[in-house]
């Protein structure tokens, strides 16, 4: 089973509990305009790498992870855009004992059958979910992203339901994604779940921005600084982050 | 009769609580150690900060540190005072508070004039920073008394001559001090130096009694010397209002006692590093015993730590800009190893331990002394964490696995220079600076002919002249090249060590010593990442040879893409394994002087600088020139996989094929190690434990943003205490030579995003 891969980081650090051995996958749905992997969203591109293989790199790492309490992460891209092979990576991990984390942003889920069956396959192999939200109000989700949100919360609350453990994510942009109405539609949307067991808010910065340049893309959030000390501890504050 | 008794007072005065009987029927000093630590499982809650003398003192020293910069690097040097262990008289900071006294001359920031080195090299060091040796010293140097250096050049063959200039072997200590021995500095605190003498005596009347035969001869001079020293000891002591005959009756006598032993050596030597050994937690049995009497308070230990470190920060040696070319920022390597565990499984981790690391934030950031954390995964969690939170703080620390040297090396050894374990008092080591395996690869290539000298400096043989590099066919020749170099190697070596021990001896370090010591022919390679890209480009890419118009083969193309060392990637990683195995097993053919044990090391120091300058093109990519990744690092920028990634090609390098030591510096940005403090310290401990799973031997670990390092370039003033490690040993930033600034910048900073 092959995976379109986009690259590995070996010491990542703020995806998901301890040190992780991040993958970067290929392609997403989504087009968010602070993407800082913008080089990740074309579907079908990236370097093709077996499970194998994979597991064999990622073991070489176990002793940073189990001292670290670490283990893997799949990361973006959107790695629900290739179920079967998470499915399969997953199996392997849980096998050798790694702890298993899917960093998304849930924008490919459906109700669909097939999709619901995987997805349960899946489930069973997978340790801690890092959830997206981007924007609880659906038209400014629209605008953000290019997509909506509504399956994106659908997903949410069926891992509520199901019980498998979210730490929820907010990218804080200043004009975009800050504002205090917002934030606090968000906090009473993250409370009707019952799944989390942590809320991370991560200040928007433009280290992406020299790959929009390099993909010949305009970057549309051009001029907008990140966001002040303030407005962090602010929405932290709102969001119910200890 | 009534003398002896005195002295058996005077033990049992200075031992009065003390375990064990084994180290007090012989010199042994793990024997007391294990006999009377108390292990300290605790965090850092104890400790204290510095007391009003202690701010009073290093305002003087940043006051003295600041004056010697404007003066361009040297405050004061003497020019007519030949230093010898009581050639001075005392010198003092500040008498009234300082808790430990002695300088290495009469003045504080005086640099001692050398010459048993070699004179030249002592001259230079003076015009260099616009002084001149007196007439008197070049006389007697030049006329009468024959001086290391001019010993070596009288026995060094055309080929030697040839290689060291062609800089294939080079770095080699054979116009400076060879250092990297450690003197058991700790014996004479714990046995008064009479005992020391007592016991030299015996093993000089049972040496050689019935057969006289070079060896014996050359060793009982050798003791007669190392009395001789012991003696210049105690009455250099004795200048200072010290009776040091007998053992240390406290903490702060055994401080004191300690660093004249120390000193003793560094006002007799002027080697490469004057390596301290492990005496945090030696120290620490006395510090104890004090608390435990109630004759020493938590802060009054602390500031003998403090005042004890000062000390060491304020080593100097007179040395020559091109000196400093190879060794950058004024390293001294007052190495100290801190921790590790005993061989019964108890961590050997005090107070003193955590005290001494506290220096950091008590004086603030240094270079020396060389603070090294002996780390195994058995060590208390409290102080894994608080050595985790001192290196992200202060970038000052350097790890080394002690799970892999214990087996080797016991668990009373400590670290000479950089990465060299060697068991204290039991083993010292002939510093063998390092063979360019960079150049001989082009060596290879070349049939044995210079790439920038355009000579031919190895033996002739038929180069490759085909337009693209055969793999196989350059493996077979460069294995060729590899042994003609082991073997002028060794023999460079053996001249360069016979030569030492007979005009530069180092009688007090020796004296220290046990009589009978395991000795180590302390090779090193230098290029090691550049040979195994190059090898990993012409199995997996193509590489074509462009030639000058005498065919040399002096640059190359490269066609396709090829692993590099530095990414986990076993197909290069592998490469780099087999020559540290060849070159390791080729160096073992060879005799070494006095029967060394032959081991080599994987570390540069900042030499990889200089090495770089002096080889040519490469055909994994480099440019003529530029600098070599230190030690085993991947070269610059070619690890691209993470800091794991990185960490785990160097790890796989075996470490029974480099006693020495493998060297590996790590910086990394705050960010990438965590959000937050918390997390960023307990990750930093996970990379250590798992780098020390992995077996990786060395580790010097760098938290900072390589902006604070352009900004130190500009403004050096905003930073006179910025502290970093460049390989195997800490520099302040500010005072290394441009050139050594931007390699340091142009490394590879992890960071993820």
């Amino acid at each position: 089973m092959n995976g379109f891969i986009h690259s590995i980081e070996s010491c990542g650090t703020v995806d998901g509990p301890g040190i992780r051995y991040v993958i970067f996958t290929q392609g997403c749905l989504l087009r968010c305009q602070y993407c800082h992997n913008a080089d990740t969203w074309d579907i079908g591109k990236g370097k093709q790498m077996s499970v194998e293989e994979i597991i064999a790199d990622a073991e070489t790492y176990l002793p940073f992870m189990q001292a670290s309490g670490g283990g893997i992460t799949v990361s973006g891209g959107e790695p629900l855009l290739q179920i079967d092979f998470l499915i399969e990576l997953f199996r392997r991990c849980k096998q050798l004992g790694i702890h298993t984390t899917i960093d998304s942003s849930g924008g490919c889920y459906t109700t669909e059958a097939s999709f619901q069956q995987k997805l349960d396959k899946l489930l069973q192999y997978t340790d801690l979910i890092l959830l997206d939200l981007k924007h609880i109000d659906e038209k400014k989700h629209r605008k953000l992203t290019g997509k909506t949100n509504e399956h994106i919360l659908a997903f949410a609350r069926l891992l509520s339901e199901r019980n498998v453990p979210v730490w929820i994510r907010h990218v804080l942009v200043p004009t975009v994604t800050d504002d205090e109405n917002d934030l606090h539609r968000l906090a009473d949307f993250i409370r009707t779940l019952r799944n989390v067991e942590k809320i991370e808010v991560l200040p928007y910065h433009q280290l992406g921005v020299y790959k929009w340049k390099a993909l010949g893309l305009t970057y549309p959030l051009e001029g907008i600084p990140t966001p002040s000390e303030e407005s962090v501890e602010k929405a932290k504050q709102i969001l119910g982050v200890k | 009769m009534m003398a002896l008794l005195t002295v058996n007072e005077a033990l049992m005065d200075a031992w009065r609580t003390f375990k064990g009987d084994k180290w007090k029927k012989e010199i042994d000093v793990r024997d007391f150690i294990l006999n009377n630590v108390t292990v300290y499982t605790g965090d850092e809650s104890f400790l204290q900060g510095p007391t009003e003398a202690t701010k009073t003192l290093w305002e003087q020293v940043m006051e003295l540190s600041k004056l010697e910069r404007e003066k361009g690097g040297v405050l004061d040097m003497d020019t007519e005072i030949i230093s010898t262990i009581t050639s001075h008289g005392p010198g003092y900071l500040n008498r009234e508070l300082e808790k430990v006294v002695g300088f290495q001359t009469d003045e504080p920031f005086k640099r001692a004039l050398m010459p048993f080195g070699g004179i030249r090299m002592a001259e230079q060091a003076c015009e260099a920073y616009g002084y001149e040796v007196s007439d008197d010293v070049k006389k007697i140097f030049t006329q009468y008394r024959k001086t290391h250096n001019q010993g070596v050049f009288d026995v060094y063959t055309d080929e030697m001559k040839a290689a060291r200039k062609a800089g294939i072997i080079t770095g080699l200590p054979d116009s400076y001090g060879r250092g990297r021995i450690i003197g058991d500095y700790r014996r004479v605190a714990l046995y008064g130096v009479d005992r020391l003498i007592e016991e030299k005596k015996k093993d000089l009347r049972n040496t050689g009694a019935r057969t006289m035969s070079e060896d014996i001869i050359r060793l009982r001079e050798e003791l007669a010397e190392q009395i001789r020293a012991l003696q210049e000891l105690k009455e250099m002591a004795a200048s200072y209002g010290y009776d040091i005959s007998k053992p240390a009756r406290n903490a702060h006598e055994a401080f004191q006692w300690l660093y004249f032993a120390y000193l003793a050596a560094i006002k007799e030597q002027n080697g490469a590093a004057m390596s301290l050994g492990r005496v945090s937690t030696f120290l620490d049995i006395y510090i104890e015993r004090d608390l435990q009497e109630g004759t020493l308070t938590e802060r009054e230990a602390q500031e003998l730590v403090d005042h004890f470190v000062m000390k060491l920060r304020l080593v100097k040696f007179a040395r020559t800009p091109e000196y400093n070319e190879l060794f950058s920022g004024d390293p001294t390597w007052v190495t100290e190893s801190i921790g590790g565990v005993a061989i019964d499984g108890r961590p050997l981790v005090t107070k003193n331990s955590f005290r001494f690391l506290h220096t950091l934030d008590n004086l603030g950031p240094a270079p020396e002394p060389n603070l090294t954390v002996l780390w195994s995964t058995q060590l208390p969690e409290a102080f894994k964490k608080y050595c985790a939170k001192m290196s992200i703080q202060t970038s000052s620390i350097q790890y080394e696995n002690d799970d892999l040297m214990r087996p080797e090396f016991g668990d009373d050894y400590g670290i000479a220079c950089c990465v060299s374990a060697m068991r204290i008092g039991k083993q010292m080591q002939f510093f063998g600076a390092r063979a360019n395996l960079a150049k001989a690869l082009l060596y290879a290539i070349n049939g044995g002919v210079d790439e920038k000298l355009k000579v031919q400096i190895g033996p002739e043989f038929a180069p490759i002249t085909s337009e693209y590099l055969d793999y196989d066919e350059v493996m077979r020749k460069f294995d060729n090249v590899m042994e003609w170099l082991a073997e002028l190697y060794i023999n460079t070596l053996n001249v360069i060590h016979y030569m030492h021990d007979k005009y530069c001896y180092e009688r007090i370090e020796m004296a220290l010593h046990d009589t009978h010591v395991m000795r180590t022919m302390a090779t090193g390679i230098a290029g090691l990442s550049v040979v195994a890209d190059s090898l990993s480009a012409m199995k997996y890419a193509k590489v074509k040879t462009i030639r000058d118009e005498n065919g040399l083969a002096v640059d190359f193309e490269i066609e396709g893409d090829f692993p590099k060392y530095g990414n986990n990637d076993d197909r290069v990683d592998s490469i780099a394994v087999d020559i540290v195995e060849r070159f390791m097993t080729k160096l073992r053919k060879h005799k070494t002087y006095r029967d060394s044990k032959h081991t080599t090391s994987i570390l540069t120091i900042t030499s990889n600088v200089v090495y770089g300058k002096k080889t040519g093109n490469t055909p994994d990519g480099r440019r003529a020139g530029e600098p070599f990744a230190p030690g085993a690092n991947p070269l610059h920028g070619r690890d691209t996989k993470g800091a794991l990634a990185s960490l785990s090609s160097v790890a796989k390098l075996p470490y029974e094929y480099a006693l020495d030591g493998i060297s590996n510096t790590f910086s990394i940005v705050p960010k990438a190690l965590g959000k937050d403090d918390a997390t960023r310290v307990q990750n930093l401990v996970a990379i250590l434990d798992g780098y020390a799973k992995k077996r990786g031997h060395h580790l010097n670990i760098n938290v900072f943003n390589r902006e604070t390092l352009l900004d130190a370039m500009e403004h050096p003033e905003k930073y006179p205490q910025l502290t970093i490690r460049v390989s195997g040993y800490a520099v302040n930033f500010i005072k290394l030579t441009r050139e050594q600034q931007i390699d340091v910048i142009n490394r590879t900073f992890h960071e993820t995003m």
